[in-house]
């Protein structure tokens, strides 16, 4: 991988409300040109971290470097940032025209440069035609649109989203996803977005920091945190685990700590060097998988993603006692 | 809620009947202005607009009227800026004594005018008196201010707490400074309830009586205190009938205006 400059560089950052530590203690490095995605519970310290690398909040300690310029103490104006609100924030007395121009527009630009870039970025989130309307006029998918063009016409180091997609529905959802992620690409600009969906961080992100109570738990790429959890926090925030306690670790895999398996690595056809009869105590039908509960004889409980193939092992039923199989290599040990 | 038919009917004679004590009276001394009958014998014994003449073209009244106006006009700019400040203080910041502050600002319309009056009088004479500012307009003007900010604050303080800090923090984030911010940001969302607040801080001082009279000294006349004045003086009856019908008109306008203005910002907006 080519060595890339950082286009963000936090060292120690912390911000305290009252008793709470919202940010505590930490260290990033973004690189120029990333899709970064900052994903926890709420509460967790994601959000205010956002707000800090905005500047709409002052950090305690700590120091925010942009594009090598330490902008801990300035405020939001003086940062060559852009965010990209939860609710949009869209001037509502104002046209999208007037939306999507106002920062060149306080920065004095001429009118001519302001309306060649205004049609760029219009035509860049797929919104012609819609200059004169009022935000109130537009669809939610539409103000999001808005919101974005107002961002990206300003040219900014970094994009910050905040929950980008968190009141659009799923459809609308899943095409922002790729629409996002295809923008990232051609804008060449390092997005930072929030978000406490782990489908939204696994499937646009380069890399994903987990924050839990103002820490980042794990930072790697959607693969990484996934596949190899560093904390039983990640775990079981990203994507669904079995984890086996230590005890149970000890009778079932003859190894010590605390292990984690994916559902969807326990088979009940292919065989594994792992073989248990378990009794079925749950089943859930989901669509393309189905999710079924079982009961190992020690008394553990795991859960097993069965794809809906056609084949008969889709068709439990509960009480029934089964044969599953998983392959040691897939129990992943977690660090206490 | 679901109401019988003749549950229905009770409430819509209990309201006719309210609304008739409301607006017969009004309607009365609309009707008298043009009575030709000094004492107002009912049913009225002709029409006339000879006092609406008289009215106008007499001293008293409009020496009153201008004094009121000013009076008004200058409590409602002190009213705006200050009562704008103290809202944005307390809508957007934190800090020690917010709270008391909130209330200290409210506290002079709760208080009886009496009361006010009273202390602003004991205030004016200990403290402007010897410094050669005599009881006059200013006076009246700061005694009128300190119950009018109230109406701009609470107009302001409600429109800047609906609005949100969002707007201004997309404007700072997208580069524009703090007076740009408040300029097209801000001050477009408040703007209406800037409108209301005035118009409701002007009406309130223009119909006060009770504080202007400990602030107002012997040398000026409200127009409220001028119909006070000659109130009880058979001659006058006629010119404040007058007076009153054309305070009427001219305060129905205003009010209904500033109500569409506290309104209408409210709905149809995002």
């Amino acid at each position: 991988m080519l060595e890339k400059a950082s286009a963000i560089s936090i060292r120690a950052l912390t911000k305290t409300f009252g008793k709470v530590r919202a940010v505590d203690q930490i260290d990033l490095d973004i690189a120029a040109g990333e899709f970064f995605a900052m994903l926890g519970p709420s509460g967790s310290g994601k959000t205010t971290m956002l707000r800090l690398i905005a500047g709409f909040e002052i950090p305690d300690h700590g120091v925010i470097t942009i594009g090598g310029r330490d902008v801990s103490n300035t405020a939001p104006f003086e940062r060559n940032v852009n965010t990209v609100f939860q609710d949009y924030a869209l001037f509502p007395h104002m046209t999208v025209l007037q939306n999507v121009q106002y920062g060149l527009m306080v920065k004095g630009i001429a009118k001519k440069e302001r309306s060649e870039r205004s049609e760029k970025a219009l035509s860049r989130v797929r919104l012609e035609g819609y200059e004169s309307r009022k935000p109130s006029q537009l669809s939610g998918g539409q103000r999001q649109r808005v919101a974005l063009a107002r961002a990206i016409i300003n040219e900014p180091e970094v994009l910050l989203l905040d929950e980008p997609l968190g009141a659009l529905d799923l459809k609308l959802r899943h095409e922002m996803q790729v629409e996002l992620k295809e923008l990232q690409r051609t804008l060449g600009i390092t997005f930072i977005f929030v978000t406490h969906d782990q489908e939204e961080a696994l499937s646009m992100a380069d890399r994903i920091a987990l924050f839990n109570h103002g820490k980042i738990e794990q930072i790697g790429s959607a693969a990484e945190v996934y596949e190899f959890p560093s904390s039983e926090f990640v775990a079981s925030f990203v994507g669904t685990s079995n984890l086996l306690t230590s005890s149970e670790s000890e009778q079932l895999l003859g190894k010590q700590g605390i292990f984690s398996i994916r559902p969807e690595k326990i088979h009940l056809t292919k065989s594994g060097d792992r073989t248990f009869t378990a009794q079925v105590i749950s089943s859930l039908y989901l669509g393309s998988t189905t999710r079924i509960g079982v009961e190992l004889p020690g008394g553990t409980r795991l859960f097993l993603l069965q794809p809906n193939d056609g084949s008969s092992q889709s068709l439990v039923s509960i009480g029934e006692f089964i044969q599953i199989f998983w392959d040691s290599s897939h129990e992943f040990h977690i660090q206490r | 809620m679901y109401f019988s038919n003749r549950s229905k009917f009770l409430l819509k004679i209990i309201s006719t009947v309210v609304f008739a004590f409301l607006y017969i009276p009004l309607l009365v001394i609309l009707v008298n202005s043009f009575n030709t009958s000094k004492t107002f014998a009912w049913p009225p014994a002709g029409f006339t607009t000879s006092w609406w003449g008289k009215a106008i073209e007499n001293d008293g009244v409009r020496a009153a009227l201008l004094t009121s106006v000013k009076a008004g006009l200058g409590a409602m700019s002190i009213s705006l800026l200050l009562g704008s400040m103290v809202a944005f203080a307390v809508a957007r910041y934190q800090f020690f004594g917010r709270e008391a502050i909130s209330l200290l600002v409210v506290l002079p319309i709760a208080l009886p005018g009496i009361i006010t009056g009273i202390a602003l009088n004991s205030a004016f004479r200990t403290t402007l008196e010897p410094l050669g500012i005599p009881f006059g307009l200013l006076t009246v003007i700061i005694g009128h201010a300190t119950f009018c900010i109230v109406v701009v604050y609470n107009n302001v303080l409600a429109r800047l707490k609906r609005v949100g800090k969002n707007l201004e923090e997309a404007s700072a984030d997208l580069g524009a400074g703090n007076w740009q911010t408040f300029r097209y940001v801000t001050f477009p969302s408040i703007r209406s309830a800037l409108a209301a607040g005035a118009l409701l801080a002007f009406a309130l001082s223009f119909d006060e009586i009770v504080v202007t009279t400990f602030t107002s000294g012997a040398g000026i006349q409200t127009l409220p205190q001028w119909i006070f004045d000659n109130l009880f003086r058979p001659n006058q009856a006629p010119i404040i009938n007058v007076v009153a019908a054309m305070l009427i008109a001219l305060f129905a306008l205003p009010v209904w205006l500033s109500q569409r203005l506290s309104e209408g910002a409210g709905s149809g907006r995002i």
